[in-house]
């Protein structure tokens, strides 16, 4: 669409919406911007103390599994009645923020929505590092994580199965088939790339390192004609699986009796919120990667806008979810749903935490609503931190909340985490970091091929 | 392509233009490498549709049909047990895994299928011998015929290449051939 026309399309009381590009660089601009990251990083010292930052997270987080393989899961905080806590949060918390990623890379190339393009190698990168993170929670939940093949249907010499009707395996086959797709995307959209950098590479051992990965291609007319195919019905494979993955993360608490989770309701609001975060997170990610490099020409106050109504959007599909809990519960009758949802969330020990979750998830994204505060980049930041830190206490609500205060009063406690919980959580936070400090500095982060497709439609259009 | 003639074009309109003036001269076995997919390009070396959904559909039916006939067989056949009461064989608690298997299967293949029809991973080939051909992947398009073609004779490949606009004309393959 060209300038003239968004404008016409846009009403006459509204400015006209900020360019996907600035500028009208020349491919060979273009890609020497976007991949001379990989070659001259740039603000070394503060990717150092990034990076050093990071690693000590990771360090941590060895550190807490050890612990935790070492003694057993005693010395997490959960026990009865609140099996679950830390581990299943931040499982959740994780795995949700890797939907954003998915639902950019393919739901909107799907709908041939253009802004995704300089974003969407970034966003497919962070879902995997997030996956790899949500995985290692129920992994080593299981206690005895080395006997984690047990829940593969082998012929063991136990000459039992696993228990196909229970949820639990079906998240295990969600989340390795989730985690396995997302990585042939991302490396079939990578293949491009990769040929450029072996291209382009100053030096004969970056050539060949690259030039292995690139697997030869060269862009031929064969290798795009199938290329655009294959990457369109992976989009098109994805965007079920991406739904399908949070539902049935959620399948594993509706399946059970506890009050406020056996509810049909799970499965979109699990999802909605799970993509709520995960936008929040890519803001977090992208505002500060998109200054420290310089790339306001590629991803301009346009993707921020975007993103920042999609925020927007998914927050408000999580509030009316909040209110349809709330009214099933009063309609409901149940004593327990009602004790829930109207007296121990609110009140019981840990009600903080729910708070925080009503002032980060309802309150904090309808500064959104406000056009400056969706062209500040700082001002979105702070917004989607705190919408993380909302996601992150909807789990702590949903699980440890509900566990406290089931049926039996005589059966209620309290639950508290330990250091290793802690330590685990800011430990996964940190090799996370570490993941993607070493994606930014190791491959182009923004998909040049397709940058460089679109820059080309972009001036094709002009002209017209 | 293992043996041809290729030329380098400096836009991706003018590699279009190239795939039709060879064409209308009767070259058949045409190729052109650019460094992201050209609108058109396709339509004008008059390529089909590429057939990788067809051919990954059944396999993708298969890796479904497969995880759903391993879940019962463990459940309700080999080994049932009685949970709850519940049924034995219970096809909605089956769906779950089904489907994902089914996702699972289609992207596995589709990376193999695409593999084996372009001829990936392979790491060196006789184009990325010709001087220049890096820029094929940044900012140059080039279009080529193969030696194959029935109609091929080299000098007058090149002087076609060089009337369709190639700012340099060079021969890919081994330095022995015509």
């Amino acid at each position: 669409m060209s300038e003239t026309e968004t404008a016409a399309l846009t009403s006459s009381a509204t400015p006209p919406l900020a360019p996907l590009l600035l500028g009208h660089p020349t491919d060979a601009e273009l890609t020497h911007q976007l991949i001379s990251p990989v070659w001259t990083p740039r603000s070394r010292p503060a990717w150092l103390a990034a990076f050093g930052v990071a690693a000590l997270g990771t360090t941590l987080l060895l550190y807490a599994v050890t612990v935790t393989v070492w003694k057993g899961i005693g010395v997490w905080g959960n026990n009865i009645p609140v099996a679950w806590a830390f581990g299943i949060i931040n499982f959740v918390w994780w795995i949700g923020i890797g939907h954003a990623g998915t639902f950019i890379s393919a739901i909107l190339l799907l709908l041939e929505q253009r802004w995704r393009t300089s974003i969407n190698r970034f966003t497919e990168a962070m879902t995997l590092f997030a996956v790899v993170q949500a995985g290692l929670f129920p992994l080593l939940h299981l206690g005895r994580p080395w006997f984690f093949y047990w829940l593969v249907p082998y012929p063991a010499t136990m000459q039992a199965w696993p228990n196909f009707r229970s949820a639990l395996p079906w998240d295990a086959a969600a989340v390795f088939t989730y985690f396995t797709v997302s990585l042939v995307f991302w490396y079939l959209g990578l293949l491009p790339d990769l040929a450029k950098l072996r291209d382009a590479a100053p030096g004969r051992t970056r050539r060949m390192i690259y030039g292995i990965f690139a697997l030869g291609f060269r862009g031929s007319l064969e290798q795009h004609r199938h290329y655009r195919l294959l990457y369109g019905l992976l989009a098109g494979l994805a965007t079920p699986l991406v739904l399908s993955v949070h539902s049935i993360v959620s399948a594993d608490f509706a399946i059970t009796l506890v009050p406020s989770w056996h509810s049909t309701i799970f499965p979109p609001f699990f999802v909605a919120g799970a993509i709520f975060s995960g936008f929040a997170m890519v803001v977090t990610l992208l505002v500060p990667i998109r200054r420290i490099f310089g790339l306001e020409n590629v991803i301009t106050l346009r993707h921020l806008d975007n993103l920042a109504k999609m925020m927007l959007v998914t927050s408000w599909i999580v509030i009316y979810s909040y209110l349809i809990e709330d009214f099933i519960a009063w309609y409901s009758g149940s004593p327990y749903e009602k004790y829930q949802f109207f007296v121990a969330r609110p009140f019981a020990p840990g009600s903080m935490v729910f708070w925080t979750m009503q002032v980060c998830n309802i309150l904090v994204p309808q500064l959104l609503w406000w056009r400056r505060v969706r062209a500040s980049p700082g001002l979105l930041v702070v917004i989607a931190v705190l919408v993380n830190v909302g996601m992150w206490s909807e789990r702590f609500v949903i699980i440890v909340l509900s566990l406290q205060r089931d049926y039996l009063p005589s059966s209620w406690a309290d639950y508290a985490p330990t250091r290793v919980d802690i330590a685990l959580f800011v430990g996964t936070m940190g090799f996370f970091m570490l993941l993607f400090l070493a994606f930014l500095r190791l491959f182009p982060f923004i998909p040049v091929a397709e940058v460089a497709e679109l820059s080309h439609e972009l001036r094709a259009e002009e002209k017209v | 392509m293992r043996a041809g003639v290729l030329g380098e074009l400096m836009t991706p309109e003018a590699m279009v233009a190239a795939i039709v003036g060879l064409r209308a001269r009767g070259y058949r076995r045409i190729d052109a490498f650019s460094p992201y997919p050209v609108h058109g390009a396709e339509e004008a070396a008059e390529m089909k549709r590429s057939r990788i959904d067809w051919i990954v559909f059944p396999f993708a039916l298969a890796g479904a049909g497969a995880a759903y006939l391993l879940q019962w067989y463990c459940n309700a056949f080999d080994y049932p047990l009685n949970v709850g009461g519940r049924p034995l064989h219970s096809a909605p608690a089956f769906i779950p895994i089904t489907f994902e298997m089914g996702v699972l299967t289609a992207a596995i293949v589709g990376l193999i299928v695409y593999f084996a029809l372009t001829g990936l991973p392979e790491l060196w080939s006789p184009v990325f011998e010709v001087e220049g051909f890096e820029r094929a992947s940044i900012d140059r398009f080039w279009v080529g015929v193969d030696a194959g073609d029935p109609r091929f004779d080299r000098a007058a490949v090149e002087q076609a290449l060089v009337e369709l606009g190639a700012a340099r004309v060079a021969w890919a393959g081994p330095r022995w051939a015509p």
